[in-house]
């Protein structure tokens, strides 16, 4: 079975999808991610969608579903390279992409996971010593 | 001087080109897509509308294959005056719809999904058709005109 990697940069993960999903595929990322993120604690999530020529509703709320669950494990998701046509076609199917950032390319987007977690480590410096979710 | 001006598309439907594919199981889905996105790329159809509709069949053959048992597609090029397009049938012999126009509805659906596969796709493409009869199946029909 085809498997998509999950690249661990620092205290991001990054996904880049290159092939078309289909719906196992996209489940078993999902999986696979949440329990990254758990396992290792990271604080963002990175989605290369550059190479996807379509997300229909099911791949959409896929893209939720991780970015909800990686939310409560205080991770942030971000989708990168979302192509103007797709982001055209999800817009008229009627798909909010919501609690989903997106940045143009990957360096964009790891910046904004970045702002993300000082903004927020500024809001609550309580639980913010990274220590949270065992590493390893 | 009536009808000096006919639009695009009026008139009757020409059939260029028919090609049946089944689609049975999850693996039919990405072939099935690009065969799609083949013809709509031999008409000359832009990103755009190619990207609407290949969601579109997405939508319809996900449908199809999880409340219809699968079924079979027709992907067809047609033409309409100076009109190319595509149109793509979903025909399944699965349980039916007992409220066409409740699934018809953003939001609704029996499979705690999202509810937009049928009024997403209505809304992506240029023409849409539902049938279906309780306890004999349902068939889907959309068009998506190349400038449409
Ligand atoms: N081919 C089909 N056969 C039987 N029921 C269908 C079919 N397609 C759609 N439906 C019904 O219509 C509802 C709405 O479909 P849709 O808009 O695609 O949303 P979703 O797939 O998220 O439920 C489905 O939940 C299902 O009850
Ligand atoms: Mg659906």
């Amino acid at each position: 079975m085809e498997k998509i990697p999950i690249l661990k940069m620092g205290q991001f993960l990054l996904v880049t999808i290159q092939i078309d999903l289909y719906d196992r595929l996209a489940l078993n990322l999902e999986a696979d991610l949440v329990q990254m993120v758990s396992k290792t604690g990271a604080r963002g999530v990175l989605i290369d969608i550059s190479a996807v020529s379509i997300v229909d509703s099911f791949m959409g709320r896929i893209i939720g579903n991780i970015a909800s669950m990686s939310k409560i494990m205080d991770a942030e998701t971000v989708v990168v390279g979302m192509q103007p046509a797709v982001a055209i076609t999800l817009i008229e199917l009627g798909l909010p992409l919501t609690g989903v950032h997106t940045a143009l390319d990957v360096e964009k987007g790891m910046a904004l996971l970045r702002k993300k977690i000082l903004v927020d480590g500024e809001e609550d410096d309580v639980d913010d010593d990274g220590a949270d979710y065992g590493s390893e | 001087m009536e009808k000096r001006t006919m639009s695009m598309t009026t008139g009757p439907i020409t059939v260029l080109n028919k090609d049946k594919m089944p689609v049975v199981k999850e693996q039919d889905v990405v072939p099935f897509r690009n065969r799609v996105k083949e013809y709509a790329t031999k008409i000359g159809m832009g990103l755009v509308n190619q990207t609407k509709l290949i969601t579109a069949a997405s939508e319809l053959v996900r449908n199809m294959l999880r409340y219809g048992n699968g079924g079979e597609t027709l992907i067809e090029v047609v033409s309409k005056g100076r009109e190319n397009g595509i149109r793509l049938t979903f025909t399944d012999k699965g349980p039916g719809i007992p409220n066409i126009d409740q699934a018809m509805k953003d939001g609704f659906s029996t499979g705690k999904s999202l509810g937009l596969g049928l009024p997403g796709t209505k809304r992506l493409v240029s023409e849409f058709d539902i049938k279906s009869i309780v306890g004999q199946g349902t068939t889907v029909v959309v068009t998506k005109w190349k400038n449409g």
